[in-house]
Parts: structure tokens; sequence; C-alpha cells
């Protein structure tokens, strides 16, 4: 047998009040795809950071090709050849995407070493980028792209390391099929090269398609090493969860003549959105489709009130709504869940309980002034299990929780606050198995309850599962729209690449 | 071809906001000018450039510390430390001048490395640790000098390092100071810190995500320390420019200083929330504050005035960029 190129050992990490990791175990050979998998919060990103030198180890080893190494900051780990992209974007917005990419490691002038060659970093970038087939300018500031190009460029900067490890913790939540479809044959090309490719994903369907063994891990354990081909997805899930997950019923169709909730009219901005146009009725729905970049978001963030329109009407309970800003919307009662849940939707440096509160303070205050923080607690605790949420207190800072719960915590503020037009942007994007489902099992109560929601996703099983109806977008206008029954991923697809040629 | 539309559409916009920025001091001596006939003379023109230097001295410096997303309060009181330092190195020690400059800039440059270590070693935030380092260079300055200023009166090269002028030589006349001089050579070495070199690299990358730089493998601590360093460094050029200047070391001339200089580098369009400036932005932010003083007490309009209007046009100015920002 080869020797590993990694060996972890014995591993434990402890934060203040969190047992993160104990006795975690992980081992990957050159040459293959590994995945890691396990619920949010179960320790991945933490044992990775460790790999990365992120993070300090509190006991165990760290064995890199048969030897035993100290990782005591990233720039260590980067020398020994392990590169990652973090769950998290982490780019600089200022910056270009070639200044990103080369940033620590910039060329310098010939002769001059304190002088940056500009050109020879923009050209280098933009070979890289050629390489992999991503139609991104290298000079263009990375704050102008859209997140899911930010996180292509983090893809680029990973691979241009050269490294033999190659971490990737959750690349594809962000990307469109297409694209995962590209990132996997970039990963099959580095694995014929004898990389050796950590792969950390929520979306266990890929699995199969890309790795060749999957660790599983649940609440800081090692629980075990499988190689793919000998096992089921569902054996993974119940070595992830160990419980039942909750299966959503097919969808039917609405009462043609329920209250119409919401109706957009020619909503218009530059070449983002172009006419667009629909209705929401009462306990809907509605699930908004397409690839990365044909205006979804731009949809929605226009209905909240959080970009201005060229034109358009929005019309909510047949009532003319003129909605300037996402306070206007509220008022309407519409919510928004961003997709950006870093940029937009977190106040990462406030405890879990002020977070979720935020927008439906009003019902919790004495007085019109004083929070009363018995009432306060008391439901956040309520929606924190709902959701189960993994956090050692509601006083715990949000950006001490993990990626995946992060996510359930805005979605447990809007929950909350209880609107009567719920949209929801790549919703579970991020969220393991079992909480995807509690989500799941949560719209649809909503949706029963007479509460209307707009679901964009990028995932095709998710759209189809959940959605009384679909619209598909595609260079912003909308392509397509089809009923729960006659929807197949195939035509999804296909509305969703109609691309008009006249232009 | 959808970027190159895009970034010509960027380009654009960089473009007016550039000419935004000098059109607002060209406006200002356009007013000026015709409201008083002795505002656009030769004399008065090097008299604003002379007001501009200490000023934008300390603002080169503090740009990059706001570009980190941090912020320097203790630029006023170590300039005031750093030509009473070459004060003692001159008149008590009767060193030669050239060590008197470089005691005078070492003295900013030490003050900025201390604040370096304490703001990333420490982790005190850096208002606070600039705030406890301002009453320090203040206390020392007083302590050292025995609250009386110290003249240069044994060095008459020393008052010539600003006030005497080479360009003069060359082209009788023309008697634009050496300060001016100096000041734009230090502009030309700024921007090309700033936007050629690694350390202006990092001053952005910090700013912009600090973070993503440490994850990136930026010794972050490290490049702040540099940073902090680079900011004493111009506030010791313009404490030594300042006593030559007057001729004399003045410790209880200072406090108030890094106001002004802060003034300038956000009228300038840098962002205090860090991972964005220029260090044109904050020359012409400053030319704006010396204009518009030098300009109302032309027009006699009392000092007390001057402050008012200058404070409205700090908020003026900024609004106008977050402004130009959105379009
Ligand atoms: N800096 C920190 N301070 C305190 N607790 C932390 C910190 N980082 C992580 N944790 C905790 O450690 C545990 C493991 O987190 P980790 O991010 O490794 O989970 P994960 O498996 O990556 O989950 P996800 O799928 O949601 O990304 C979580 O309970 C989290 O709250
Ligand atoms: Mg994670």
């Amino acid at each position: 047998m080869k020797e590993p190129l990694v060996l972890m050992e014995g591993i434990d990490k402890s934060f203040p009040g969190v047992r993160a990791l104990e006795n975690c175990r992980f081992e990957l050979m050159p040459g293959e795809i590994h995945a890691l998998v396990g619920e949010n919060g179960a320790g991945k990103s933490t044992l990775m950071k460790i790999l990365t030198g992120v993070f300090q180890k509190d006991a165990g080893h760290i064995i890199y090709k048969g030897k035993e190494v100290r990782i005591p900051n990233p720039r260590a780990a980067q020398e020994l050849g392990i590169s990652i992209v973090h769950q998290e974007l982490n780019l600089m917005p200022h910056l270009t995407v070639a200044q990103n990419i080369f940033i620590g490691r910039e060329t310098r002038r010939k002769g001059f070493s304190l002088f940056l060659d500009e050109e020879e970093m923009n050209r280098r970038a933009q070979e890289l980028l050629e390489m992999f087939h991503m139609r991104i300018d290298p000079r263009i500031k990375v704050q102008e792209l859209t997140v899911a190009k930010q996180q292509m460029v983090e893809i680029a900067k990973a691979l241009s390391f050269n490294a033999e490890v190659l971490i990737m913790d959750e690349p594809t939540a962000t990307l469109s099929e297409a694209e995962v479809g590209e990132l996997f044959q970039i990963l099959r090309k580095l694995r014929e090269k004898g990389m050796g490719i950590i792969y950390i994903s929520h979306r266990l369907e890929e699995l199969k398609e890309i790795a060749d063994r999957v660790t599983v891990m649940r609440d800081g354990h090692y629980i075990g090493t499988l190689n793919i081909q000998e096992v089921t997805i569902d054996r993974i899930i119940s070595m992830m969860v160990g419980r039942n997950i909750y299966e959503t019923s097919s969808k039917g169709r609405i009462d043609a003549d329920a209250e119409i909730v919401l109706e957009v009219k020619n909503l218009s901005r530059g070449r983002e959105m172009k006419n667009v146009g629909f209705r929401l009725r009462k306990g809907e729905i509605l699930g908004l489709a397409g690839l990365v970049g044909s205006g979804r978001t731009e949809v929605a963030r226009a209905i909240f009130g959080a970009d201005p329109v060229d034109s358009g009407e929005i019309y909510v309970k047949g009532q003319k709504a003129h909605i300037k800003s996402p306070s206007d919307a509220i008022r309407h009662g519409i919510a928004y869940l961003s997709e950006d849940r870093r940029r937009y939707g977190l106040m990462l440096g406030l405890s879990v309980e002020d977070n979720v509160i935020l927008p439906s303070m009003k019902d919790f205050l004495n007085f019109n002034c004083f929070i009363n923080r018995k009432k306060s607690k008391e439901k956040c605790e309520e929606y924190v299990g709902k959701l189960r949420i993994k956090t050692p207190t509601l006083a715990q800072k949000v950006k001490n929780l993990s990626g995946g719960n992060q996510q359930k915590v805005i979605v447990a503020k809007w929950l909350m606050k209880n609107c009567d037009i719920l949209i929801f942007d790549e919703p579970t994007r991020g969220i393991d198995v079992g909480a995807k489902s509690e989500i799941y099992k949560l719209l649809n109560e909503l949706a029963e309850e007479g509460k209307s929601i707009i679901m964009i996703s990028s995932e095709l099983p998710e759209i189809l599962r959940m959605s009384h109806r679909i619209l598909v977008m595609c260079e912003g206008r909308i392509t397509g729209e089809i009923n729960a029954q006659e929807a197949t991923e195939e035509l999804v697809m296909k509305y969703a690449t109609m691309r008009n040629k006249n232009e | 071809m959808e970027t190159a539309t895009y970034n010509l559409k960027r380009f654009r916009r960089e473009i007016l906001r550039q000419f935004l920025m000098f059109g607002s001091l060209l406006l200002l001596f356009i007013f000026f000018s015709l409201s008083s006939p002795n505002f656009f003379t030769f004399g008065n023109i090097v008299s604003i450039m002379l007001a501009t230097c200490v000023n934008g001295m300390l603002a080169l410096g503090v740009t990059f510390v706001i570009i980190t997303g941090g912020i320097d309060l203790s630029i006023g009181t170590v300039m005031t430390l750093s030509a009473v330092m070459s004060g003692v190195f001159i008149t008590y020690w009767h060193l030669p001048v050239f060590l008197g400059i470089l005691g005078g800039v070492g003295t900013g440059m030490l003050c900025g490395f201390a604040n370096g270590v304490v703001i990333s070693k420490m982790k005190l935030p850096p208002f606070i640790a600039t705030l406890g380092m301002m009453m320090v260079a203040k206390g020392l300055a007083l302590v050292i000098s025995k609250a009386a200023p110290i003249y240069f009166t044994h060095a008459p090269s020393f008052s010539r390092i600003a006030m005497g002028s080479l360009v003069g030589k060359l082209f009788p006349g023309f008697d634009v100071p050496n300060a001016v001089l100096i000041f734009i050579v230090s502009i030309v070495l700024a921007s090309i810190i700033l936007t050629k070199t690694v350390v202006g690299r990092y001053d952005f990358a910090i700013g912009s995500n600090e973070e993503a730089a440490r994850l990136s493998g930026l010794n972050v601590d490290k490049w702040k320390t540099v940073i902090y360093s680079l900011c004493g460094i111009f506030v010791g050029m313009g404490g030594v420019m300042m006593a030559s200047r007057l001729n004399s070391a003045q410790p209880a001339l200072g406090q108030g200083y890094e106001l002004d200089a802060i003034a300038a580098v956000v009228i300038g369009g840098t962002s205090l929330s860090g991972g964005e400036g220029s260090t044109i932005g904050t020359v012409v932010g400053a030319f704006i504050m010396s204009t518009l003083i030098n300009g109302l007490r032309i027009l006699s309009v009392p000092q007390e005035w001057q402050i008012v209007v200058s404070g409205i046009i700090v908020i003026g100015a900024v609004y106008l960029d977050i402004i130009r920002r959105q379009g």
C-alpha cells in the first residue's frame, strides 16, 4: 500500500464552551478525491483549519508525507504545499482579481524587488483563468463580481499554488450545475496528476460522481471512512445524522382562484432584468430557477426595495405598493433572505439572539423601548430548537457558529418576523441534509398556514420537490413557467438556457 | 465584449471622480480670484502651497494608516516631538544639521513603530493606542524642551531646509521655498509606495479584508507595524519642516493638527472604513483646506468663521463622494 499524503490522528480542539473536535482522524492518499461529510457544526471546517494553520490543535499529530509536521500559520501550510478554498469567501473586495490571486506572493519587477510587476500578474492570472475556462477579466475589482464568480476566483487562487493537497470547503455551494461540471473536470485532471483532494460538501448526490472515498464526522467525532462504491447515499446519511429524515410529499396545484398576494409587472433594469412579471398566490411556493447570473437575485432584491429599478410596478394584495427601501417592503409584509449571508444577512459580531430578534424587535418591547429579554429568549429558544441550530447558548456570537448554522440563524430571523410574503434566496445553501429537510418542512408548514413563498435555488431537485409552480429565468427574462406536475430537470434546463439570439 | 463596455463605464466613473475632486479645488480658486484681486498672485499662491506643506505631510502619512482601516491620532503631537528632538540634537548637542534631521524623522518613525506594535501585538484598537501616543508625545515634548521653544539660531542652514529656495536660484524671480519642493518629492514617493510596491498592495489588502489577508498567508501584524512606521516617517519629516519654517521647535504647537490632516484625507475620498484611497486625493484634500482658509482670510472673514466653514466643507465633500460613488 502507498504511504498516505496526510494523516491526522487523535486531533482534539476546544473553543470556549464548545468541544469542536474529539480524537478525530483523517487520512488522504495521493491521487484521490476524499469527501468529508457531516452535519452542520460536526467540525469539518475546524479540522481543515487545523490542517491549514488557521487554528492550532489541542492534541494529536499531523503526519505529512511520512513526517510529523507543525503548522503554526497559513503561510506554513502553503509552503508545505497545502492550499484551501475556505467555506466563507475570503477575498479582498477592493483589489482586482489578479491582485487577489497573487496576494502574498506577487511577481516583482526584475532588479527592483520592492516593485510589483502588475502586467505580468495580470497576464498570469489571465492564463490561469483561461486554463480553467473561467471567463473573468483579471483587471476587474472583485467587489464588482457576483458571488459565483467570486467563488471561481477563490478556486483559481487555490489552484494557482500548484499544491499537492487541495482542500475545498463547500466549493459548489454557490455554483450552478454547469459550473460544477466544469469544476469536477478540473478536479479529475488534478487527481490524475497525483494531487490529493479533500472535498467537503452537503450535496450528497455529488459524492458518487466525484469522490473516491468518504469520511463521515458527527459532533466532533470520527465515525468512519468508506469506499464510495461500497456505500449508498442513505447509509452515509444515517451515519451522519443517526436519525430519520423528513420527506416532502409531492405538490398539488394551488387553487386558481386563491388570492393574488403579489403581482409584479414589467420590472426592468438595464441588462439585468427585462420585463419581468408574475403573480404569486396565497399559500403558494413559487420556485425561481435559472443559471447563476440569470437575474433571479436581482428580481428578488428589486421586489424587496434593496436596489432601484428603471421601471416596473409591484402590487401587494391588489394595492399598488411603492417600495423604495427594505423597510417599505417589510411594512408591506415582504421578507427577503439574502443569498450572501456574510455580506447582507448577519451581524457577525452580535449574539444569536440579537440577530434573530432584530427584524421583529417591536414584538419584544415593553413600553415601546425596553427589550423584554425573557420573552425574546423563549421565542429564540423555540426557533433554535426547531431549526436545530447548534450553538452553546443564545449569547454566542454568530461569527463563532459553523457556516451552516449561520445560515439557519438567518432563516430563524425571518421566520420569526412573520411576514406574509417570504423570498428565500438559496435558503439551503451550505446546510446539511438533516437541517435541509427541517427547512423544507418549515416552508411547507408556512405555505399551509397561508403564507406565500418565492424560493430561489440553483439545486434543481430542490426546486422540483418544493415548488407548486416554477418560473425559469435566463439573461434577465422569464423564459418559462412550469407547473409542478409537468416539471422535469430537462424542461427547466431547456428554459434556463433559452438565450435570446438577437442580441 | 461585455467586460469591455463594463470597463469603459468603470473607467468613466473613475475619471468623473478625479475630475470632481480637482473641479472643486478649481472652483474655489475661481471663486476667490473673482472675489479679491489679492488672491491670485504669485506671492499668495506660494503662501497657500507653503501652508499646505506641513498638513499635507501628515495627511500623506496618515493616508496609509487609514487605508488599512486604522487611524492615527498621534500625528499632531508626534510632529511636535520630532521638531523638539531635532532641536535637541542641533541646538542642545551641537550635532551637524543632517543628524538633526535624521533624529527628527527617526523620532517620528519610532513613535509610529510603537503605535504599530501596540496595535498589532497588544491588539489595542488603533483609536485608543494612538490616543495614548498622542498624550505621551505631547508630554514628552514639553518635558524635553522644559516647555520652552528651542531656537535654531546656531545653525542658520537649518532654516534654509524649508525656507531657502533652490528654484529661486535656478529661475530668479520664482522664489518657491524648498518646503514646497520637499512636499512634491514626498507626494511622488508616497504615490509610488502606495501604487507600485508590496507595501501599498498589502496596505489595501489589509484594509479591504483583514481576515482574508491573514488567511492568504500575509503576516498582517508585521505589515501593520511597517505601515504605522511609514506614517511616522512622513510625520517626522513634517515636524522637521515645521521647525525649519519657524526656525524653532514650539513644544506647545501641534495638537489639533491630526484632525486637519484626517479631514484632508477624507475630503480626498479615502474611506475611513479602509480598502480605498489615493495620495492624489489626499493632496487635493489638503489644498482644498488651505485654499479655503487662505481665501477666507483674504476676504477678511473672522478666524472663528473660517473654522465653521472648514467643518461644513468636510461634511459636504464626503457627502459628494458618497453620491458619486453611487452614480
Ligand atoms: N472560532 C470559534 N469559536 C467558537 N466556536 C467555534 C469557532 N469555530 C467553530 N466553532 C464551533 O465548532 C463547531 C464545529 O464547527 P465547524 O465550522 O467545524 O463545523 P462544520 O462541520 O464545518 O459545519 P458546516 O457544515 O455548517 O460548515 C461548531 O459547533 C462551531 O460552533
Ligand atoms: Mg464548515
